[in-house]
């Protein structure tokens, strides 16, 4: 061995070489995640309560240090806020189904791992249509406007997606990206269909449509003007669950979802899967549009769809795209949004304080899935500490 | 009585509802080269991985030079001078051989290349590596990244090495260099471990072998004292017969031909460069090569899946007729509307030739979905399709709807060929089919295969232990850089043969008229 090289040596050895026999007083980390697979049904149950009477608990004592308010009234408010008269109940009942509807178009994307982010888009285009609809159809027999109506406003929808969709397909762009942006196009196109449509003029609004003839709105029936926005919501929650269910193109969507290698072994056409679901995914959308001109606001304004897109992604993955929990999630989430309108009106809370909550719950309601899926492990204390 | 370098008492490590590592305890001697040899899914990767600070044990004590010690993560083994290579690599493409050595030392020194350079060059010498410091890792070959590896932990100063089946990537050839690296390493006082299901192996490089199942240590027996039975028993739990049958080849039909396939993947590189050979019924093909060269592409196009150049050619043969019917350029899909019976079982089972999410009933489906004019999917032939798989190949699942990647590599390799067996083809690709399976599933794999070559099915057996391709194939197609590099007969060709052509290209495989175009490229590069 050359001197150069046992200088090499000892160096090694000074750097790199332990002191081996004096291991460190190491312990144990303090605490570890496992992941779990054997939870029993009525245990998540159980872990899904405990973090709803967390949040609640939680909550109490945030009102109760900001604001001095006793818990249980803000509470009581809430509930009264979302269902306590007729109208209120209407009203969440007419938010949920809007928020269902939506995260019903979504879920054959998603579900494709599609991350059609442009729901919100998709939405206010179909409602644009259908405005136009009411504007200048309003002399057709009202069976025939409806049909219009509901055509052009899917068609719409299915537009909005079927540009990433085909993007996606042919050249593999990034989906996400594309259907965000789409969002703006469509936000802008309100704009000018507002500024075109403006009733009255300078009011910067279109006003109510047609409020005299009611032509294109949805009709009264069994007493509730919502009759119609209750049925259209639940037949399409009932045939997208069967659609992805127990369809063929369920099946492919599903297994192009899972790998497009997969899909492409087994001789599906993944591009054309691609486009013809985010063609439904945006129709459904665009339906949810003209269900809130014509079912709802009978107007429409930059906020027609008002975050409802974005807020149906959360739905949507909550309720890990089965269409009937999407009923549930929407319920709480439209729940939460008037309990927290009224507290923040009747207890003069500030708006910013009900929001807390509202974050506060959905917090602890995420939380519990972490728990649903792993299992901590704390450090027996003491025992090797000796 | 050597001393003991690591000494495990009762360690346990669970995943979920799966124990991995069942109470074990154990000695690893000092200076000894230790096999810990078992069957995939026995735990030897995850007690490693405790010992190499991946994995924290739920249960039981490590002693390291008898001090009891506690190894939380990586820097904690290395301290008590532990290293492991891992399987899959860790290394970064964009830097060079010297700058993937010091990355992750957390040293508030200056970073001295020419030291580093030199350390390593010292290294390399001591222990007969070969390996340029400069080099970056992404021009690098799957051995020279493995030496790599080792180097590495060598050059954070562990005393303890652990190969996690460091001969998994390599040839015949290479395997036999990294033996004799191994044996310097033992000379200059170094404990290592080989982590491996390889019995000829454990038998030529080891010193002792300790044997764990289903999680559970069995007992750690001199090499000397071995052999491949003892050892397999031992490893199974019951006696097995090692022997591959090889029917003898009845009735040859060809069934395919394959006709100058020249192949380029995504990123324009030559994957395939003319290559050309028949398929017949009644036998089967394997083939050999390094991993890479060309197999995936060549199942690819066959199966409808992977694009070609225009001069290639595959042409299947019809069982009872003359005609021939083209299939490049189609679809999967067209191919099974031709009436083609072609069956792949592609080498990523969960990636590819599955659906993981899926249960086994759902999977069933995947390529017959489509058959009956209904807009819905029957499940009724799926389920009982299933059933019978499930009860014929002894596939171990809670159900038939359990996600199908919760089953262990070797029942979703069941359920992968029995469907494709179930479609009762003519010709049938296996990419690796045995890769990551125990040997009792092993066995079951080679039997299906050798049962449908007896019903005149044409077997393409793509495979990367040459043992197995020897007793298994009736002919042996080597790909070596895309290239056909020689067609054997696998009841006479020697495996060193065999080895040789894998790595380089024979001058008599070159078919002639393309040297005019081959010596063009050349000048063109």
């Amino acid at each position: 061995m050359t001197e150069e090289k046992k200088t090499a040596t000892t160096e090694l050895e000074e750097n790199e070489a332990p002191a081996v026999h004096e291991p460190k007083p190491l312990k144990e980390p303090i605490v570890r995640i496992v992941k779990r697979e054997d939870m029993k049904f009525a245990q998540r149950i159980a872990v899904r309560l405990t973090g709803i009477v967390l949040a609640l608990l939680v909550s109490a004592i945030v009102i109760y240090a900001i604001t001095k308010y006793n818990p249980i009234t803000v509470y009581e408010t809430m509930i009264s806020g979302a269902f306590g008269t007729r109208t209120r109940i209407w009203s969440t009942v007419k938010e949920m189904l809007m928020l269902t509807c939506i995260a019903v178009g979504l879920a054959p994307a998603f579900r494709m791992r599609f991350w059609n982010i442009g729901a919100e888009g998709q939405v206010l285009v179909g409602g644009i249509v259908t405005a136009g609809c009411m504007i200048y159809l309003k002399d057709l027999p009202s069976p025939v406007l409806f049909a219009v109506m509901f055509c052009a406003s899917m068609l719409a929808g299915a537009l909005w997606a079927f540009l990433p969709a085909l993007f996606k397909a042919k050249w593999n762009t990034n989906e996400t990206l594309f259907t965000l942006m789409m969002n703006y196009v469509a936000i802008q196109l309100t704009s000018f269909a507002v500024a075109k449509w403006e009733n009255p003029f300078g009011s910067n609004t279109v006003g109510v449509i047609n409020q005299n003839t009611r032509a294109g709105w949805f009709p009264t029936v069994l007493g509730t003007q919502y009759f119609l926005n209750v049925v259209l919501v639940l037949l399409l929650t009932v045939f997208m669950f069967v659609y992805l269910r127990y369809t063929k193109h369920g099946y492919e969507i599903a297994v192009v979802g899972e790998s497009e290698n997969t899909a492409r072994y087994a001789g599906i056409n993944v591009g054309a899967v691609i486009i013809r679901t985010l063609l439904l995914s945006g129709a459904v959308c665009g339906l949810a549009g003209c269900i809130a001109v014509s079912g709802a606001s009978h107007t429409i304004s930059t906020s027609t769809a008002g975050g409802r897109g974005f807020t149906a992604i959360i739905v949507a993955w909550l309720a890990k795209f089965n269409t009937f929990t999407m009923l549930l999630i929407s319920l709480l989430l439209a729940f939460l949004d008037s309990g927290a309108g009224e507290i923040a009106s009747k207890c003069k809370l500030n708006d910013y304080a009900s929001q807390m909550i509202i974050g506060i719950i959905l917090f602890f309601i995420l939380g519990s899935e972490f728990f649903i899926n792993y299992r901590l492990i704390f450090r027996k204390s003491g025992k090797e500490a000796a | 009585m050597a001393e003991t370098a690591i000494a495990l008492k009762h360690v346990t490590k669970t995943f979920g509802s799966v124990v991995a590592n069942d109470d074990v305890t154990m000695e690893i001697r000092k200076g000894e080269i230790l096999s810990l040899l078992g069957e995939n899914g026995s735990g030897k990767t995850t007690l490693m991985n405790m010992l190499s600070g991946i994995y924290y044990p739920d249960g039981g004590e490590i002693f390291v030079d008898g001090n009891k010690v506690t190894i939380r993560d990586p820097k904690d083994a290395y301290e008590l001078g532990i290293g492991m290579v891992h399987q899959h690599f860790k290394l970064v493409d964009v830097f060079t051989a010297a700058e993937n050595l010091v990355i992750g030392i957390d040293s508030h020194k200056k970073l001295n290349r020419k030291e580093i350079a030199e350390s390593m060059r010292w290294i390399c010498e001591k222990y007969g590596f070969r390996m340029d410091p400069e080099k970056k890792v992404y021009d690098m070959s799957v051995s020279e990244k493995q030496t790599l590896e080792i180097i590495k932990v060598l050059y954070r100063g562990a005393r303890i090495l652990i190969l996690d089946e460091p001969t998994a990537v390599l040839t015949p050839q290479e395997t036999e260099k990294l033996f004799a690296v191994i044996r310097n390493m033992k000379e200059d006082g170094k404990t290592v471990i080989i982590i491996t299901h390889k019995l000829h192996e454990v038998l030529s490089v080891s010193d002792r072998v300790a044997i764990l199942r289903k999680g559970a240590y069995i007992d750690t027996i001199e090499t000397a004292k071995a052999d491949e039975s003892i050892l397999t028993e031992m490893m199974v739990g019951e006696k097995v017969e090692l022997n591959i049958e090889r029917p003898e080849v009845k009735d040859k039909k060809k069934r395919l031909t394959i006709q100058n396939l020249t192949c380029y993947n995504a990123e324009g590189v030559k994957v395939l460069d003319d290559v050309s050979f028949n398929v017949y019924g009644g036998e089967i093909l394997g083939i050999a090569g390094v991993s890479g060269n060309g197999q995936k592409e060549l199942l690819e196009a066959i199966a409808g899946l992977q694009s070609a150049a225009p001069e290639a050619q595959i042409d299947y043969f019809l069982p009872d007729a003359e005609e021939k019917i083209p299939l490049l350029g189609k679809t999967p899909r067209q191919i099974r509307d031709l009436g083609v019976h072609l069956s792949f079982v592609p080498e990523d089972r969960l990636g590819m030739g599955l659906v993981g999410t899926m249960g086994m009933a759902e999977n069933m489906m995947l390529k017959d979905y489509r058959s009956g004019k209904s807009f819905f999917v029957g499940k009724k032939h799926p389920k009982e399709l299933a059933e019978k798989i499930r009860e014929e190949l002894g596939v171990v699942t809670p159900g038939i709807s359990t996600p199908v990647r919760r089953l262990s590599g070797g029942n979703v390799q069941k359920v992968l060929v029995g469907r494709e067996i179930a479609e009762n083809p003519t010709v049938l690709m296996t990419a690796y089919a045995v890769r990551g399976l125990d040997i009792n599933t092993s066995y079951t794999i080679y039997h299906l295969l050798n049962e449908q070559k007896m019903k005149g099915v044409a077997v393409i057996y793509v495979g990367e232990d040459l043992d197995v391709l020897m007793e298994l194939c009736d002919r042996i197609l080597v790909l070596c850089g895309g290239k056909v590099n020689g067609i054997l007969d696998g009841r006479t060709a020697k495996k060193e043969e065999v080895g040789l052509r894998m790595t380089k290209l024979q001058n008599d495989s070159a078919p002639k008229k393309k040297t005019a175009k081959k010596s063009e490229e050349g000048a063109a590069k």
